[in-house]
This record gives C-alpha cells, structure tokens and sequence, in this order.
C-alpha cells in the first residue's frame, strides 16, 4: 500500500498526461465529424506538450531564467536551481507546429465541408462510393 | 467500433502506465532528461551568449536550425492555407447586402445586380449580419494598441524575461484577430492587408536566414552569430545576443502574418469577402 501510493504520488504527472492522450485517441477514432477528430488530435498534442513540460521539471528549482543583478552576478549559475530548459525550448517549437496543423487541418475541413455539403466522415464515404465504380481503377 | 476503439485506447493507456513505472520520480533532479546537455545549457549560457533566459538562448542561438525550420514550417502553413482555400473573384457571393446610411434601408442585391460605388452614403454589411455592440467595439479599440505594445515588449524583452519571437508574434497577430471579429472582416483588410500578409510571412522567414547567411559571409558557420561582433563593433559574446533578437524578430512577424493569413482564410472560407 505504501509502495503504491509512493508510485501515485510520483507519477502522477505522467498519468494525468496518459490520461488525456487516451481522451485525444479515443475522439480522433470514433467521432465521426471531422472538426471533432481535429479537436480530438490537438488534445493528444497537448498531451505531448504536457509531457515534456512535466519531464523538465526539478524539485526546488526555478524558472530557466537566470538571476543576474549586481549581487547575482558574482557567483555561477547551478543546474540544480533552474529546471531543465530543454523540454520547454522543445514544446515552444511544438505549440506553434500544433497551431500550423490545426488551420491547415481546419482549411481540409472548410474544403470538404464546400465539396460535399457535411462533414460527417460517414456521409462523404457514401458519397464517394459511386464516383469510384464510375471511372476508378 | 467503439468498443473497439475503447479497447484499442485503454490497452495503449495501460502499456504507457506500465512503462510510466519505470520512469524517473516527478521533479527529480537527476533524471535522464537534466544531466545530458541540459546542465551545459544552464551554467554557460549566460557566458556563452549574454542572454539570462536560457529559453531563449537555446531556442535561437544552440538549436538554432531548429527553429529556423520550424519558422518554415509556419511559413508552409500559412501558404498551405492560401493554396488550399483562397478563391479569387466573386462569383461564389450570391448576394450583397448594402445600407443606405442616411435612412437606414438595408438593401438586398441579387447576383448580377449594379452595386453602389459610392461608399459615402452605404455601408456593405455581411449578409449574416448582427447589430454591432457599442461595448465590444470600443473595448477593442482600448484593448488593441496595449496589446500589440505588450507583443513588441515581449519580443524586444524575450532575453530577460519568459518570451520571445513565437510568444510575441501571436499576441500581435491576436490583436488583429480581435480587430476583425468587434468590426469585420473588410475593415481588418483594409488595415492589414491579404497582400501585406502573404509578404510579411516570407519577410520573417527571410530575416532569419538573412542573419544566418550574414554570419556566415562574415567568416562563421551558418547562424554562428559570433561573427557579427566585426560589422556591429561589439564583444563575440554580445553579438550572439544580438544575433538571437534579429532572428527573434524575423520569428514574430512571420508568426503574426500567418496567425492573421490563417485567420482571413479560415473565417471567410477563402473568399476574404465576409466572414465572422
């Protein structure tokens, strides 16, 4: 029992982000309007961003930014007292790489939506069905 | 189908918590992930390349291809998007609405019809049109300069304090966004224009391997800022700081432009004609 709640409360940043990964899997699987699939693939991406933002953090220390006044500058920077600024150089790239796929993914979907009328992923199988025996391969 | 697919998620959920056990404790020190570069980054930084927010250093100067591809990609997003919505022409409007202003007749002009030139005395408004709200567009007004003096801030400001290109970019594209939704979406044109925007995303990009391209004339690797101490007359270790807000600033105006580009086409369907 101690071993147990010892593991909760050490991994529980990892599972909060597994967590919301299976939500972002789960609506990019079943849901069948595409802006919802969209919606469930930027929540898998924050899942991500969650991920190695939690990965970069230490116990005790601060944000990456280093003090440097009149008095601070007379002694050298520690690792320990700053958090890991890897992951969040990482995720900073990756936020806007999410935000570059979500509009492209959104002008798919506007482009969709004005070639078949809906956007229901059923829907425009059905009606892309006759058109493929008509001249397809 | 769903089901399956509850399954699918709940079997990739329990493989990640069964590796998850393995992982190093929340905020421990010395994880993995702290002790390769990331000590290097945190105690020679501040020596290296004189800017405090190692964010910042790391994002522009260390991995600073990385970022410069990550700018491309923005770039490619917001032609992508042009590309792949933007109609040309008004043939896809059915119909115009027009309100004389003097008497406050809202008129209804069918495809084909003769539209007012004169725009003294009507005013085009969107066909799902709502009443605007005195509130909303005058808090707009209030809002928008502070914002887009706070963007600039964070970007001049993004060596000492959390910010930078990115961060920046998008509250100065955000300002516009705003400005476009309280009034509408030809006013937002006529203020920033598709065509400014569509240059403004190839001008960040630009800048940024301009300064790549500029060290790398004067003698250093590509984006090696250190060279550029020669022509600005300044320590190797300044002109790194340097270097990193040059690039900075191409990152915020090509982000800026594509947030807006992104937004003109996304809203409007591709027509940049009226939209939300």
């Amino acid at each position: 029992m101690e071993a147990l709640w010892e593991q909760i409360l050490t991994k529980a940043n990892y599972w909060m982000t597994i967590a919301l990964m299976m939500v972002g899997l789960y609506a990019m699987i079943t849901k069948r309007n595409l802006v919802k699939k969209i919606i469930g693939m930027n929540i898998l991406q924050t899942a991500v961003i969650l991920m190695f933002i939690s990965i970069g953090a230490k116990r005790g220390a601060t944000i990456p930014i280093l003090k440097h006044g009149d008095a601070a500058a007379a002694h050298a920077p520690r690792a320990v007292d700053y958090i890991n600024p890897l992951p969040h150089v990482l995720m900073l790239t990756a936020i806007v790489v999410a935000v570059s796929t979500l509009g492209v993914a959104l002008a798919l979907a506007v482009k969709i939506y004005q070639q078949n009328g809906t956007l229901d992923e059923a829907d425009i199988l059905a009606r892309q069905v006759p058109r493929s025996h008509e001249g397809g391969p | 189908m769903k089901t399956a697919a509850a399954l699918l998620v709940l079997l990739f959920g329990g493989l990640l918590v069964y590796a998850s056990l393995e992982f190093p404790a929340w905020g421990d020190p010395m994880a993995p992930a702290s002790r390769h570069v990331s000590p290097h980054y945190i105690e020679r930084s501040l020596a290296e390349t004189s800017v405090p927010n190692i964010v910042t250093a790391v994002l522009a100067d260390y991995r600073g291809y990385d970022t410069m591809f990550e700018t491309i990609v923005i770039f490619t997003a917001g032609v992508a998007c042009l590309f792949l919505l933007r109609i040309f022409g008004r043939r896809s409007s059915e119909s115009r609405l027009y309100r004389h202003l003097p008497t406050g007749i809202t008129l209804r002009i069918s495809r084909g019809g003769a539209v007012p030139l004169s725009s003294k005395e009507f005013e085009r408004i969107d066909l799902q049109w709502v009443p605007y709200s005195v509130v909303v567009r005058t808090t707009c007004r209030l809002i928008v300069p502070f914002s887009q003096l706070f963007a600039l801030y964070v970007i001049a400001h993004g060596h000492h304090s959390p910010g930078g290109g990115f961060q920046g970019g998008v509250i100065l594209g955000a300002s516009i966004i705003l400005f476009a939704i309280a009034n509408n979406l030809r006013a937002s044109l006529a203020w920033f224009s598709e065509k400014l925007a569509v240059l403004l995303c190839g001008l960040g990009v630009s800048i940024y391997v301009a300064t790549g391209a500029l060290s790398f004339l004067l003698g250093g690797n590509f984006l090696d800022y250190g060279t550029l101490s020669k022509p600005f007359a300044m320590g190797a270790v300044a002109a790194r700081s340097l270097g990193i807000l040059m690039v900075e600033i191409g990152v915020g105006i090509t982000v800026m432009a594509v947030m807006v580009h992104l937004y003109y086409g996304l809203a409007s369907a591709g027509r940049h004609d009226e939209g939300l």
